[in-house]
């Protein structure tokens, strides 16, 4: 692809509006989830599904961890009839790394109709993962009818309003939010006024050599937002993380994934374990994409990630399986 | 039993007809259709009709034809209906009483909205 060396937009859905200067995207349909290593303070994100591409001295750094997401526990319709089976396909491939990661992030829609009996599934399967620690914020199929008051008590401990917190790992400090409730109509993602201020205090004693990992359901950028795929009031929570060197933001909900460098901020989105959807504008609506059952496990199985390098220090994160 | 069955089936094979002919004409039901059962359809992520004009009196009958869960949650400030999730397939219905114009939304896909008029 010739236009891998163009230091500009990846144009990949019709010139629509979404790319715009300084941009920098990486799609595919893609794995089961992220391995994510800290290195010399910058985050680099794998798709789990190509790791075993990745030489041992590029898995190794300071920190590692999983990203999960949209594990959908409770769908059966023909996208993916079997979620829990590609959970537990994807928990496989998280236990036969090299290097084990330290923990695990859900980043939301654990279940499909936030069911006790979905939670309790995912619980289960993630049991037999060999990180221990999985630390999740919810989707919005996690908060259905109660306010997200059972993912509170499933998840919440120790957190804040929603199920927004914060937590340091080997001088990386992980910050988890909450962009699902309360949403407004016509509107996108929310964060809200009072989840803002806890943001702006938590980091504001932070040396601006602190690595940031920004973890949420809706991605943190406009992603779509004909289709809701963004939030309101990021801009605000972006303005609170200037002063960071090194501010990474990792999200789900799109089930693809997707990268974006802008400024010092470097965003990701997740795959899903369940089901893809179709890129931004390319269908009618966002619903799940149907594919033939023998194709199902390599559309979630397999990346296919084309790469365009900018010139931006940070470009370079995720350019290694290219 | 299997006569009942059968005889339940026809009925609300006869109101869905009546619904969806009814639909087709014009939004606007005459003073005669006044008990019909009026759709709105989701389909796509989005509600068809959009804009549903009914008489008072008028049930509107919801049903999600998508893969994933919506909602059907009243925007004006007395938040007048709200249903549960809908799974796919799953049903809402909700009767007005109020000349009024209603706007609602999907609370979980907020980018969906659309309105009741009832005049």
């Amino acid at each position: 692809m010739s236009e891998k060396k163009k230091d500009e937009l990846l144009h990949d859905h019709n010139h629509d509006g979404v790319d715009r200067r300084g941009f920098l995207k990486c799609m595919a349909w893609a794995g089961t989830g992220a391995f994510c290593v800290m290195k010399g303070g910058v985050l680099k994100s794998y798709s789990l599904s190509r790791v075993s591409e990745i030489s041992t001295a590029d898995m190794m750094g300071e920190l590692s961890f999983v990203q999960i997401s949209d594990s959908h526990m409770g769908f059966n319709k023909p996208a993916n009839p079997d979620v829990a089976g590609t959970l537990k396909a994807a928990v496989d491939k998280i236990n036969a790394l090299s290097s084990a990661p330290e923990f695990m992030l859900h980043t939301g829609d654990i279940s499909h109709l936030s069911k006790p009996e979905e939670f309790d599934t995912v619980d289960q399967i993630l049991k037999s993962a060999a990180p221990k620690d999985v630390f999740y914020v919810p989707g919005e199929h996690d908060v259905l009818n109660d306010d997200g008051k059972q993912f509170l008590e499933r998840y919440g401990k120790g957190s804040k309003g929603a199920g927004w917190y914060s937590f340091e790992k080997k001088g990386v400090h992980f910050i988890g939010l909450v962009n699902v409730m309360n949403l407004k109509a016509g509107g996108l993602g929310t964060l809200g006024h009072d989840q803002l201020e806890w943001l702006e205090d938590d980091v504001k004693h932070l040396k601006p050599s602190t690595p940031i990992v920004v973890f949420g359901h809706i991605p943190l950028w406009s992603v779509y937002p004909e289709w809701g795929w963004g939030t309101e009031d990021s801009a605000q929570a972006l303005a609170y993380l200037k002063k960071f060197g090194s501010v990474t933001v990792l999200n789900g909900h799109i089930h693809q994934t997707m990268q974006k460098v802008e400024g010092n901020v470097t965003f990701h989105t997740a795959a899903s374990t369940a089901f893809p959807q179709p890129a931004p504008g390319k269908a009618d609506s966002p619903g799940p994409m149907k594919v033939p059952a023998e194709q199902l496990k390599s559309v979630l199985g397999i990346t296919d990630v084309n790469y365009i390098q900018g010139k931006h220090a940070l470009a370079v994160v995720d350019s290694s399986l290219a | 039993m299997r006569r009942s069955v059968f005889i339940a089936g026809l009925a609300t094979l006869t109101l869905g007809t009546l619904g969806f002919g009814t639909g087709q004409k014009s939004y606007v039901a005459s003073a005669q259709e006044k008990m019909s059962t009026m759709e709105v359809k989701i389909d796509n992520f989005s509600f068809g009709p959009a804009t549903l004009t009914v008489p008072v009196g008028a049930t509107v009958t919801w049903t999600n034809r998508d893969d994933i869960p919506h909602t059907v949650v009243s925007t004006d400030d007395s938040k007048t209906f709200k249903s549960k999730v809908l799974d796919t397939d799953e049903k809402f219905s909700f009767t007005f009483s109020k000349v009024g114009t209603y706007p609602y939304f999907c609370s979980i896909h907020p980018k969906m909205t659309g309105k009741v008029i009832v005049q």
